[in-house]
C-alpha cells in the first residue's frame, strides 16, 4: 500500500500537478517498451540505462524551469530528456539509430540532445560534463542573462576531479548552476559506502564550497520542484550555484546487461512499495484533482502515445551510409584520409 | 594445449602472476565485487581477497596517480580502465607521469606498472565508448603498447606486462573477449617487440593488429582464391615495432597494406608506413595503402557504424591497387 509522504499543502496547480504525473507515467512507459524492443526485437543497440525510479526527480526540478534554461545530464538521459518535453517519437527513434532521432541517429540512449528544448546531451563519460553546466552558467552571467543551467550527476560521479573543479569555479564566480545529484545509492555496482569517504555527499560537496546544499527525498515530486525553485531563485538573483542531493533508487541493474545482484531483494522491494508514480496518485486522489478512472485514461493515454512512437520509429529511415562524414565540423569537412 | 577464451586468458596471466608475486595488485572500476565490468577478473576477489583485488570509485586520474605512486616504490600494480576511452581522465598521469619518471629522474625510478583495459568499436555505443587510443600512446616515449589479436598472445604478453619494469599500455578488444584459442601450457609468456607471421604469402605483405586480424585473415583467403598470396602480419606489440619482420616481408612481397581500426590521419599506419618507406624504398612496387576506419567520429546508427571499419572488402579493394588489378 502506497503512502503519501509529501506535505499535504501543494505548492503547484491542479493543472501542472496532473502534467507532472503525466510525465513521470510517460518516461515510465517509454523505458518499458524500450526494454521490450532491446530484448526482443534486437531494434535497440549498445547500452541501455533505464531511469525507472527516479522519475520524480527529473520530472520535479524541470518542472520548475523557464523555456530558456538549459539542462544537461549523463548516459541515463531517457527521463530527463521526456521532462523537457522532448517527444517520445524523437526518443524512440534515437534508440532505434533513425535519422528522425533526436540526435539523428549518430548518438543513441547515451546521447539524447534537442537543442530546441535546451537538452544539453546525455554524455556517457562520467564526469565530464559536469563542468560544462558551469560554462552554460558563465555564459548566461557574461551576458547579463538570468538563464540557468541544471546539471544531474550520479553519485558514483562525484567522485571526479572534473566536480570538485567546476564546483569550486562556480561558487567562485557566483555562475547560475544547479547541481543535482541523483543518489540512488550505486554507482554500476560500487555501493555508495563503497565509494565516498563521506556518505552525505552534500557535506563533501556544498559545505566545503560555501554553497547552499540540500540533501532531500528525491522520490517526492514536489519536493524536488520547491527545493530547485528555491535554488534557481538563487541562482537568478545572481547568488550562485546551489547543490541538491535528491536520495532516490534505480530499479533496474545499472544497464540491460547487469541484474543487479549486488542489491538484496528486500531493498529493492521496499521502494518498489513506495512507487512515486503511485505515491503521487494517491495524492493527486487525496487531494480531489483525479479519480481511479482518470488515471486509468492517463495510462491508456501515454501507452498510446508510446506505441504511436515506436511506429513512427520504426517507419523511420536509417541515416545515408554519407551521414558518417556529416556535422563533424561547420565548415564543409575536409578529409584528412 | 588448451583451448581457452581471450577473457579467461587475460585472467590466467593475472592470477598466475599474482599467485608468483604478492607485489603485484589489480586496482580499477568493478574489477572485485562485481567481478570486472567485462568478467575479466572473475573469481580473483575470492582468491586474492581485498587487499590485491581493489575496487576504487570512478576516479581515473586519481587511482592511475595512485599506481605509478605505488609502482615507484616498489609494487607492480596492474590498472584496469574499464575502457580506454576513460584512461583520457587519466591521461596526464600517463603520459607526464608513468613515462616521464624514469627519464627525467635520470633512471633512479623505474615504473613497473600495466594500464589494461578494452576498447574499439563494440556496436552501437557511439562516439564516446569507441575510441582507438593506441596512435596517441605509441607516440609517448617511456610506453610500451601492445595489442594482442589472440587468447594465447592475450595471456603471453599480459605475463611479459607485469614483469616489465616500464609502463606498459596493453590494449584488449571488446569484441575479442569471447574468442577462443590454444593456449601453451605452463609458464606461456610472449617477447615485447615480436610480430607473428599468420599466414605467410609472396605477393603482398597485410600488416595488421587486434581485431582486424579476422577480417584481413579472411580477406588473404579470398586474395588466393583469386591467387593472389598474401602474407598476414600480426603486429602484438605497437611499440616496440618489430620493424624486422616488417622489412623481411616487404622485401619478399614487395607490396603492404595496413590494416588498422584506429583514424587515418596521424594513425598508427601512417608511422610504420613511414618507417618501411625510408628502410626499403626501393624493394616497394607500389605504395603502401592503409585501410583505416573513417575520419568520423563513431557514429551510434549500425549501419553506419559498420561502414566505417576496416572490412574485408576494404581490405580486398586496396589490395587490388597495391597489386594493379
Ligand atoms: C570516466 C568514466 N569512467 C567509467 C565509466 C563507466 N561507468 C559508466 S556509468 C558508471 C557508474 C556511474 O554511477 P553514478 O554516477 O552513480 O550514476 P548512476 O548510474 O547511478 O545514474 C561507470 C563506472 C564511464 N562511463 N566514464
Amino acid at each position: 500500500m502506497a503512502s503519501v509522504q509529501t506535505e499535504a499543502k501543494p505548492i503547484v496547480d491542479e493543472s501542472k500537478a496532473l502534467g507532472w504525473l503525466r510525465q513521470m507515467m510517460l518516461i515510465r512507459r517509454f523505458e518499458e517498451r524500450a526494454e521490450m524492443l532491446y530484448q526482443k526485437g534486437n531494434k535497440i543497440g549498445g547500452f541501455f540505462h533505464q531511469y525507472s525510479g527516479q522519475e520524480p526527480v527529473a520530472v520535479g526540478s524541470i518542472g520548475v524551469l523557464r523555456e530558456d534554461d538549459w539542462v544537461i545530464t549523463a548516459y541515463r538521459d531517457h527521463g530527463h530528456a521526456l521532462a523537457l518535453g522532448m517527444t517520445a517519437r524523437a526518443g524512440m527513434a534515437e534508440l532505434l539509430g533513425k535519422v528522425t532521432g533526436c540526435s539523428r541517429g549518430k548518438g543513441g540512449s547515451m546521447h539524447f540532445f534537442d537543442a530546441e528544448k535546451g537538452m544539453m546531451g546525455g554524455h556517457a563519460i562520467v564526469g565530464s560534463h559536469i563542468p560544462l553546466a558551469a560554462g552554460f552558467a558563465f555564459a548566461s552571467k557574461y551576458r547579463g542573462e538570468d538563464r540557468v543551467a541544471l546539471c544531474y550527476l550520479g553519485d558514483g560521479a562525484i567522485n571526479q576531479g572534473s566536480v570538485h573543479e567546476a564546483l569550486n569555479m562556480a561558487a567562485l564566480w557566483k555562475l547560475p548552476v544547479i547541481y543535482i545529484v541523483e543518489n540512488n545509492l550505486y554507482a554500476m555496482g560500487t555501493s555508495l559506502v563503497r565509494s565516498s569517504s563521506h556518505q552525505d555527499l552534500t557535506i563533501r560537496c556544498a559545505t566545503p564550497y560555501g554553497i547552499p546544499g540540500h540533501r532531500i527525498n528525491g522520490n517526492d515530486v514536489e519536493l524536488m520542484a520547491k527545493t530547485t525553485l528555491e535554488a534557481v531563485d538563487h541562482a537568478r538573483a545572481g547568488e550562485g550555484p546551489s547543490f541538491i542531493e535528491a536520495m532516490t533508487y534505480r530499479y533496474k541493474g545499472h544497464s540491460i546487461s547487469d541484474p543487479g545482484k549486488y542489491r538484496m531483494r528486500d531493498e529493492l522491494d521496499s521502494y518498489i512499495k513506495k512507487d512515486p508514480i503511485v505515491v503521487y496518485e494517491t495524492l493527486l486522489k487525496q487531494r480531489g484533482w483525479i479519480d481511479d478512472d482518470a488515471i486509468e485514461a492517463m495510462h491508456e493515454e501515454v501507452k498510446a502515445e508510446i506505441e504511436e512512437a515506436i511506429e513512427f520509429a520504426e517507419k523511420s529511415e536509417n541515416p545515408p551510409l554519407e551521414a558518417v562524414y556529416e556535422d563533424i565540423t561547420v565548415a564543409p569537412f575536409i578529409s584528412q584520409e | 594445449m588448451s583451448a581457452f577464451s581471450y577473457r579467461e586468458a587475460l585472467n590466467q596471466a593475472m592470477t598466475e602472476e599474482m599467485d608468483r608475486d604478492d607485489r603485484v595488485f589489480l586496482m580499477g572500476e568493478e574489477v572485485a565485487e562485481y567481478d570486472g565490468a567485462y568478467k575479466v577478473s572473475q573469481g580473483m576477489l575470492k582468491r586474492f581477497g581485498p587487499r590485491r583485488v581493489i575496487d576504487t570509485p570512478i576516479s581515473e586520474e586519481g587511482f592511475a596517480g595512485i599506481g605509478i605512486g605505488a609502482a615507484m616504490v616498489g609494487l607492480r600494480p596492474i590498472i584496469e580502465f574499464m575502457t580506454f576511452s576513460f584512461s583520457l581522465v587519466a591521461i596526464d598521469q600517463i603520459v607526464n607521469n608513468a613515462a616521464n619518471v624514469r627519464y627525467m629522474s635520470g633512471g633512479q625510478f623505474a615504473v613497473p606498472i600495466v594500464f589494461r583495459g578494452s576498447s574499439g568499436m563494440a556496436g552501437c555505443l557511439g562516439a564516446t565508448h569507441s575510441h582507438r587510443l593506441e596512435a596517441w600512446y605509441a607516440q609517448i616515449p617511456g610506453l610500451t603498447v601492445v595489442m594482442p589479436a589472440t587468447p594465447a598472445d592475450a595471456k603471453g604478453l599480459l605475463k611479459t606486462a607485469i614483469r616489465s619494469d616500464d609502463p606498459v599500455i596493453f590494449i584488449e578488444h571488446e569484441v575479442l573477449y569471447h574468442e577462443k584459442g590454444d593456449i601453451p601450457d605452463g609458464d606461456h609468456t610472449v617477447p615485447f617487440g615480436k610480430a607473428e607471421v599468420r599466414r605467410p604469402g609472396k605477393d603482398v605483405s597485410l600488416i595488421t593488429y587486434s581485431r582486424s586480424l579476422k577480417p584481413t585473415l579472411a580477406a588473404a583467403e579470398e586474395l588466393a582464391a583469386q591467387g593472389v598470396d598474401a602474407e598476414v602480419i600480426d603486429l602484438r606489440s605497437i611499440r616496440p615495432l618489430d620493424l624486422d619482420t616488417l622489412i623481411q616481408s616487404v622485401v619478399k612481397t614487395h607490396r603492404a597494406v595496413i590494416v588498422e581500426e584506429d583514424w587515418p590521419y596521424c594513425g598508427l599506419g601512417a608511422g610504420i608506413s613511414d618507417r618501411i618507406t625510408r628502410e626499403v624504398f626501393d624493394e616497394l612496387d607500389a605504395p603502401i595503402l592503409r585501410v583505416a576506419s573513417a575520419d568520423a567520429p563513431i557514429p551510434y546508427n549500425k549501419q553506419l557504424e559498420a561502414s566505417m571499419l576496416p572490412s574485408v572488402p576494404r581490405i580486398l579493394a586496396a589490395v587490388n591497387d597495391v597489386v594493379y588489378r
